[in-house]
């Protein structure tokens, strides 16, 4: 396409000597080769890491700990997935961790969306002050909490009978601590999302008697369903992937979430010798290979999400 | 004053226009409600708990004395604490190393991307996963590539002849700080340059086929065109970029544990405040980083204010 609209463009202009490799079949090939040859090199470190990890899962413990390394796996086996999978401590990871990011997900998305509702389509005073806050809240930084959250996890006296239960220890110190970063961010998005549909439809459900409620479920809610997929994958892999909080008000390992139980794998088969690594990378490949489906199917909803967020920023 | 006929019409148009205003008003406010809740509940009531206890000798567990009021003796200790001293230095060198090398590498890799091939989306797609596995696994899977006895870069590295024998990347004091950067690079280029793609892509080809026409060659029209109009993308990249390498805790936590020299600011206040328990000594510190933050914050607003002038 471009190189079409560049030759005819050289024809008219004097011919340089790149315009001439340019129009010659076999120059027009080698003048593409240190651009793939980059392209290659970007994949290749990109992806190497995750193939060593599968390469490193999929290797039985004698070859595997034994130079010279081998970089194709001679006797593949599966054992490593086996030991993983088998392990209840492994199980129970990847139960938490779902609970915790689905419960921040579900609850970010339905106090965000009304939130973005109301910053959205409506005008009122104060209403700029919200997004700045919330604006503000997405770069705020959490280790700035960390003991005050950890205090206030051990359970506290509010007023008269009420009392902050105590939450240390549990998985939902995690569902409350990681609101402050999903929230924030999902409010400013889907804030922009609200901002951007037309007004026709909803002055329509208005005459026809519609009340805002109606018309924010109804009428708007559906259309911006796309920014509830993606806000939502969004919420989920930050709340899926988040160390700091987990490994500080979990102690338990059966609360474990799963980059905790990740590092503090012994593995089914461990022994006091050998460091598990064969079975750690089958770990992170089962870990990692649904937000990697997830981000090849959504890439695009990804991609306009995070710059959303950002850009506006 | 003296028609009567005409002004009837008019305050019932506003009144009717302010009781819509006022219901529209409390509406918004009401659905606000629950999300403010929860930012009061979860960062702000914390954020004022933590300047508070700042001012205390607060002790988790402890429990020998009870907590009391000790102004700014937190403070103070603070000043003359050599290794929050060394956090501060390590934090700001691993910002400085990571954040320049994921600009530039990030800067190619998107002018690379950005041209037509086939098989770009793809591409885009392959440089977002790194980006969406948790810095935990990223942090393992290198810790196992740069294992010193069957690590896979030693291996690499004796193969090329770029190394005569296998090195302790990680162990070792003089190249820790550039292993575990490695490592933060890998995982945040991709982005970093998805990020500058986002920006390349709603530069208007027009321009640039105007500067060829106008002779101006490849380097040129980077300079003159894609460099300015990069502006907005490159400063939301480097902002989010330092704040974030700022706090950076998981990728030094998983590769170097609680290891005296080896700690950045956010592993200091957490081991401060979870291992040892001191939670006044850890307030103090958590403002501390907070306002480090903040100040870059202000540098970079007052920068991109005097730039724009």
């Amino acid at each position: 396409m471009s190189t079409a609209a560049e030759t005819t463009a050289g024809s008219v202009r004097p011919v340089s000597r790149s315009v001439r490799l340019r129009r010659n079949p076999l120059g027009r090939v080698l003048m593409k080769v240190p651009f793939w040859l980059l392209i290659l090199a970007v994949a290749v470190y990109a992806l190497f890491p995750f193939y060593w990890a599968l390469r490193s899962a999929i290797t039985p413990d004698s070859e595997l700990f034994s130079t010279p390394l081998k970089y194709f796996p001679s006797h593949p086996t599966w054992a490593h997935f086996h030991d993983a999978l088998s392990s209840s401590f492994f199980r129970r990871a990847l139960l938490n961790s779902t609970i915790v990011a689905g419960s921040v997900t579900l609850l970010s998305l339905a106090i965000g969306s009304v939130a973005a509702y109301a910053l959205g389509r409506f005008r009122f005073r104060g209403k700029s002050f919200v997004l700045y806050l919330m604006l503000s809240m997405t770069i705020f930084p959490q280790i700035a909490i960390l003991g005050a959250l950890y205090t206030m996890f051990s359970g506290f006296h509010i007023v008269g009978p009420i009392s902050f239960p105590k939450l240390y220890d549990t998985p939902w110190a995690l569902v409350f601590s990681y609101l402050i970063f999903t929230l924030p961010f999902t409010i400013w998005v889907l804030t922009s999302f609200m901002r951007a549909l037309p007004g026709d439809l909803e002055e329509a459900a208005y005459v026809d008697g519609a009340t805002p409620l109606q018309v924010f479920w109804k009428v708007l809610l559906p259309l911006i369903a796309p920014g509830l997929v993606t806000t939502g994958l969004l919420a989920f892999i930050a709340a899926w992937n988040e160390y700091l909080y987990a490994v500080s008000f979990i102690q338990s390992p059966s609360h474990y979430t799963v980059p905790v139980a990740i590092v503090s794998f012994t593995g089914a088969s461990g022994n006091a010798f050998q460091f598990p690594w064969g079975t750690v990378m089958a770990a992170t490949i089962v870990v990692t290979l649904p937000l990697i489906l997830a981000t090849l199917v959504l890439q695009r909803r990804i991609l306009a999400g995070l710059t959303a967020g950002a850009v506006k920023g | 004053m003296s028609t009567v006929a005409t002004p009837a019409p008019v305050p019932r148009k506003r009144r009717r226009r302010t009781k819509l205003q006022r219901r529209q008003t409390r509406l918004g406010w009401l659905l606000l409600a629950p999300a403010l809740a929860v930012v009061a509940f979860v960062a702000i009531y914390p954020l004022g708990k933590t300047v508070y206890q700042s001012f205390t000798n607060q002790e988790f567990l402890g429990g020998l004395e009870p907590t009391k009021w000790v102004g700014f003796a937190n403070y103070h200790q603070l000043i003359h604490d050599p290794t929050f001293r060394d956090t501060v230095v390590l934090t700001i060198k691993f910002t400085a190393i990571t954040v320049s090398f994921e600009f530039l590498l990030g800067l190619i890799v998107a002018l690379v991307v950005n041209s037509k091939f086939r098989g770009r989306g793809l591409m885009r797609a392959v440089m977002l996963v790194p980006w969406a596995i948790p810095t935990v696994v990223a942090a393992k899977m290198w810790q196992w590539m740069l294992d010193d006895t069957t690590g896979v870069i030693n291996d690499l590295g004796i193969r090329l002849h770029l190394i005569s024998h296998s090195h302790a990347w990680i162990a070792d004091p003089s190249t820790r700080l550039a292993a575990v950067s490695a490592v933060d690079i890998w995982k945040t280029t991709p982005f970093v340059a998805l990020l500058l793609l986002a920006g390349l892509q709603v530069i208007p080809n027009d321009l640039y086929e105007a500067a060829a026409v106008d002779g101006a060659n490849k380097l040129q029209q980077f300079w003159r065109i894609t460099l300015p109009l990069l502006r907005p993308a490159i400063l939301v990249v480097l902002i989010f970029r330092t704040l974030d390498a700022l706090r950076v805790f998981d990728v030094f936590q998983v590769l170097l544990g609680y290891r005296l020299g080896a700690q950045t600011m956010a592993v200091y206040d957490q081991s401060t405040i979870t291992q040892d328990g001191h939670v006044g000594y850890g307030a103090a510190l958590s403002v501390a980083i907070f306002l480090i933050i903040s100040l870059f914050v202000v540098i970079y607003v007052t920068f991109v204010r005097v730039t724009e002038e």
